[in-house]
């Protein structure tokens, strides 16, 4: 008799299975495609930050050999506005915002024609007062982005919360507005011994995907649409392209290569998108659209850049008694997903700890700067970089130790939050209790705390940050699921087609395991579909770290039905009770003994090959159980939730203002780890990109100019200077999660900065509460600060 | 039209010809020219290691090398990597180590981590993150990528 011993991949170290041709270089991105008749397209982009244009002149660009189509926006007068805030055409006619904007396009041959197409093109502006300190956009007199009469102070009252503004709205600048209150805020401020008050400063970074944007289009001669894009958002991105083209959405369909890096980049429709589009259907040959680096920091989105305020209070025994927080979001010239983080940043204000008392205020104001985009984290880097330095602030006004005052105020499981967040799940206090612990946080930071008055030139210190996010996705669209087909072939091969998108991130690997681990087949008997909207059933797409959970229960669900067929009539065949059967290693077992009974293989054939012939193929559709919130954003907007703290270990030479993370060591709440590898690609990952936002990234936008659009000036983190990592997993075994996993995609970036900043004022005892922390800004915080210069002065 | 050369080489170690604008970089001639498209544009000027070969045993960012110079040379790409048994042993270990995310840093990290081991075939970590320094990552956190050499380094060779 054949044993087969139960097993499982749950927890197991698996290879993603697109890294083979990944390491090979044999992977086709969109960059590597080339269609037959193909023309290459480039687009010329305003030169100016404000300006009206007077006059565009094409000819000598038109008449140049090998160029096909040079389109502006009188050539295309059926383009409907795109993106969240629906306040740009994809081709601007009549005025520029921002130095990005798009003024004309030119599909021709070969690359090098379509850019020496564009340097034909005149184009005559007339310039307009520009705004770019967001700070001056509500005041009197400030010149008007959208829209013609001059600002006033704006009437938020009108204003609708997280919608975009109106054209009253947009006469005063303000693109959005949120408001969020919970509980009595005076009768906080009244039971309050200690309040601190301060005002942060977020700074640009952006994505830095390694691929840059990029696009195919090409139509058939029946006028069907198909776009090789880099999207996130294949299925909503269909509707949104049918709209601004002024199509049926029916005959477009969404095919996506393999994406070289997304982190939220690809959340939203940019400009290029449909003026591909355009130049597609102008010339009637696919046209391909790709940037070049320069143009991807100028042109693709960044995070939002944010200033906020933020007051708490607490009493004597450490208890938080309420949050005031108010921030100005630079919106840029247009609206995206940027504008909306603050949705994720009132959560973290009135949820990552107790807090009774809570009000929350954001305007999302229009310049003439760059407009932010979605990034990993989405608004939470920026609410937790305040939110845990005043933590820190308060314990030491105190004089209570700051783990304790984050015990004392953490979450527990079942709670339901004033904001309506129902944690199912909660790890936060075993995250805190294992970071301090593996990082030794109390001594460390008890030392640092005595040394910091030593003249030594380079300190050390410890700071800690804990964060909350979205681990079971985010219920901001009608529906937030995600669709399953799955087929079993007569040779037991597996092929699963799922609505939900692989980025990079290892979702397809983690799919097909929890298919296996259902099916109790091995990992190589599965293929994934995953990348055509035309073969895969509808998701909403890679985004709030939402995959693994959303994806997972579909990807199970349809498992499931697949398995119940095949046991039905596995029970048939043998006689043995269906109750009493289980699949392993591609058989069907007798449960209690592990006896094989018969290969799925032939079981799968001769269901097929029967008189009553029949195929297993399943499907599966899931919605979580989450809820939408109310017009006052109060609801359970995810069905689970994620939950970290981080320890960041720093030396600051202060001699110079050099901050070098030394350790980093997180304790992630992430329900159940799936894929061991893969989850801690994520986090390791998820570290050096809050690393590089912490220290090293500033894109300086000056004037509305993108000073640094190269590798050379914008530093990303290289890999001599990424800290030593310890991570642990906190494993809360969700309910509802797949297996009883959490999402874990977005959470490692978000705890760095804050945690940085409490370790550099551990350190030093200097507080910056401005990003990043360059040598010249820490230097100068801290010689402002009188801290004794090293052995080599200082002034 | 650009002026045009006719050039030969040794690519992957097969003899190789082409006729290329004098502008041309090599980068572009592979790509565009060779349809060897595993090597990666994603800067165009030497920051990020996305598009490392290797000429005459150096590892070089074919964004800033003209085509034109290749003549007479002897290039190794990613595509002629997985052909010697180092190379398939740094791309496996690439594999299993979970080295690869989005996988667009890859080919070039793939090609400077075997230039490297060559180089250095007994690296501390630390050497190891100095010989990747000039090829960026977003995704990875260079951890795992780290790893893969140094299991390539340990692994029977």
């Amino acid at each position: 008799m054949k044993v087969i011993e139960k097993s499982t991949l749950i927890g197991k170290r698996i290879a993603k299975l697109d890294a083979p041709e990944k390491a090979a270089g044999m992977t086709r991105y969109v960059h590597d495609l080339d269609l037959p008749g193909q023309l290459h397209a480039r687009i010329l982009r305003s030169t100016r930050v404000h300006a009206r244009i007077k006059r565009i002149d094409t000819r000598r660009a038109r008449a140049l050999a090998g160029v096909h189509a040079v389109l502006t926006a009188a050539d295309v007068p059926y383009q409907r506005p795109l993106g969240v805030g629906k306040d740009q055409l994809p081709l601007k006619g009549d005025k520029v915002r921002s130095l990005r904007d798009e003024i004309a396009a030119v599909a021709a041959d070969t690359e090098a024609i379509a850019e020496a197409a564009l340097a034909l093109i005149d184009v005559e502006y007339e310039d307009l007062p520009t705004l770019t300190d967001p700070a001056d956009a509500l005041k009197p007199g400030a010149p008007v982005i959208h829209g013609e009469t001059l600002a006033s102070p704006a009437p938020h009252d009108a204003l609708k919360p997280g919608e975009p503004g109106d054209a009253e709205a947009h006469r005063h600048n303000v693109a959005m507005t949120f408001d969020y209150a919970q509980g009595d805020l005076a009768a906080g401020e009244a039971e309050s011994d200690v309040i601190v008050d301060d005002w942060f400063r977020l700074h640009y970074v952006t994505h830095c995907c390694m691929g840059v944007s990029g696009i195919i289009a090409e139509f058939d001669r029946s006028g069907n649409l198909t776009l090789h894009s880099n999207t996130q958002v294949p299925f909503l991105h269909k509707r949104e392209f049918a709209e601004i083209l002024g199509m049926d959405p029916g005959r477009i369909r969404i095919i996506q290569p393999p994406i070289g890096g997304g982190f939220g980049s690809k959340l939203d429709i940019y400009p290029f998108e449909p003026i591909c589009v355009f130049l597609a259907k102008a010339t009637r040959r696919p046209v391909k659209l790709v940037f070049s680096r320069e143009e991807e920091f100028i042109a693709s989105p960044t995070r939002q850049p944010v200033l906020l305020r933020l007051r708490s209070g607490a009493k004597k025994d450490g208890t938080l008694t309420f949050r005031d927080c108010e921030t100005l979001h630079d919106n840029g010239a247009y609206t995206s997903w940027g504008a909306t983080t603050p949705f994720v940043m009132m959560q973290t204000i009135s949820s990552l700890y107790r807090v009774p008392h809570c009000k929350y205020h954001t305007t999302a104001v229009y310049t003439n700067n760059p407009y932010a985009g979605s990034f990993r984290g989405y608004g939470n880097l920026q609410a937790t970089f305040a939110v845990e330095q005043q933590i820190d602030e308060l314990a030491e006004k105190l004089g209570i130790d700051p783990l304790e005052m984050r015990l004392k105020n953490a979450q527990d499981p079942g709670e339901i939050t004033p904001q309506g967040m129902h944690f199912q799940t909660c790890g936060l206090k075993e995250c805190l209790r294992t970071a301090a612990e593996v990082s030794d946080y109390r001594a460390r930071h008890a030392a640092a705390l005595a040394a910091q008055h030593s003249p030594q030139r380079y300190k050390r210190g410890v700071g800690m940050a804990s964060m909350l996010h979205v681990g079971g996705g985010a219920k901001i669209y009608p529906s937030d699921g995600c669709g399953t087909i799955l087929k079993i072939d007569d040779f037991a091969h597996v092929t699963l087609i799922t609505g939900a998108s692989e980025i990079g991130q290892g979702s397809e690997t983690v799919l097909a395991q929890l298919v296996c681990e259902e099916l109790g087949i091995p990992l190589d008997t599965v293929s994934v579909v995953n990348n055509d909207t035309d073969i895969t059933p509808w998701d909403v797409g890679v985004h709030a770290s939402r995959t693994t959970f959303i994806g997972g229960n579909s990807a199970i669900g349809a498992a499931r039905k697949a398995k119940a067929k095949v046991l039905a009539a596995a029970a048939k065949t043998t006689g043995i009770p269906e109750a009493e059967l289980e699949l392993r290693a591609g058989h069907i077992v007798r449960t209690a003994t592990g006896e094989a009974l018969v290969s799925l293989a032939k079981l799968l054939r001769s269901l097929h090959f029967s008189d009553k012939a029949e195929l297993v193929m399943t499907t599966f559709y899931y919605e979580p159980p989450s809820k939408h919130q109310d017009k006052s954003f109060k609801g359970d907007v995810s069905a689970a939730y994620a939950w970290a703290t981080q320890v960041v270990e720093v030396e600051v030479d202060t001699d110079t203002g050099v901050v070098r993370l030394l350790k980093v060591t997180g304790a992630h709440d992430v329900g159940r780890v799936l894929n061991r590898l893969g989850i801690e690609g994520q986090i390791e990952g998820g570290i050096v990109m809050g690393q590089g936002y912490a220290i090293t990234e500033d894109l300086m936008v000056d004037g509305g100019v993108v000073r640094n659009p190269g590798f050379r000036d914008y530093k990303l983190v290289t890999a001599p200077e990424i800290p030593e990592m310890e991570v642990r997993f906190i494993e809360t075994m969700d309910g509802e999660g797949p297996q009883g996993a959490k999402g874990v995609g977005e959470a490692p970036a978000i705890c760095i900065a804050a945690a940085t900043a409490n370790a550099i004022c551990n350190a030093t005892g200097v507080r910056i509460r401005e990003l990043p922390f360059t040598p010249e800004k820490v230097y100068r915080a801290l010689h402002r600060a009188g801290v004794p210069a090293g052995p080599t002065g200082g002034d | 039209m650009s002026l045009k050369r006719e050039i030969g080489f040794l690519l992957n170690g097969v003899e190789t010809h082409a006729t290329v604008p004098v502008d041309l970089s090599a980068l572009s001639m592979l790509r565009d020219l060779l349809g060897l498209t595993g090597t990666k544009y994603a800067c165009g000027e030497g920051e990020c290691g996305a598009c490392t070969i290797v000429v005459d045993g150096v590892s070089t960012c074919s964004c800033l090398q003209f085509a034109v110079d290749c003549d007479g040379r002897t290039l190794t790409t990613i595509e002629g990597v997985a052909g010697d048994p180092l190379g398939a042993k740094i791309e496996q270990a690439f594999v299993d180590c979970g080295a690869v995310q989005c996988g667009f840093c890859t080919p070039g990290m793939v090609v400077q981590a075997k230039h490297f081991l060559e180089t250095h075939p007994q690296p501390t970590r630390d050497e190891i993150k100095r010989g990747i320094e000039g090829n960026l990552c977003r995704c990875t956190g260079y951890v795992k990528i780290i790893d893969a050499i140094e299991a390539a380094s340990r692994a029977d060779r």
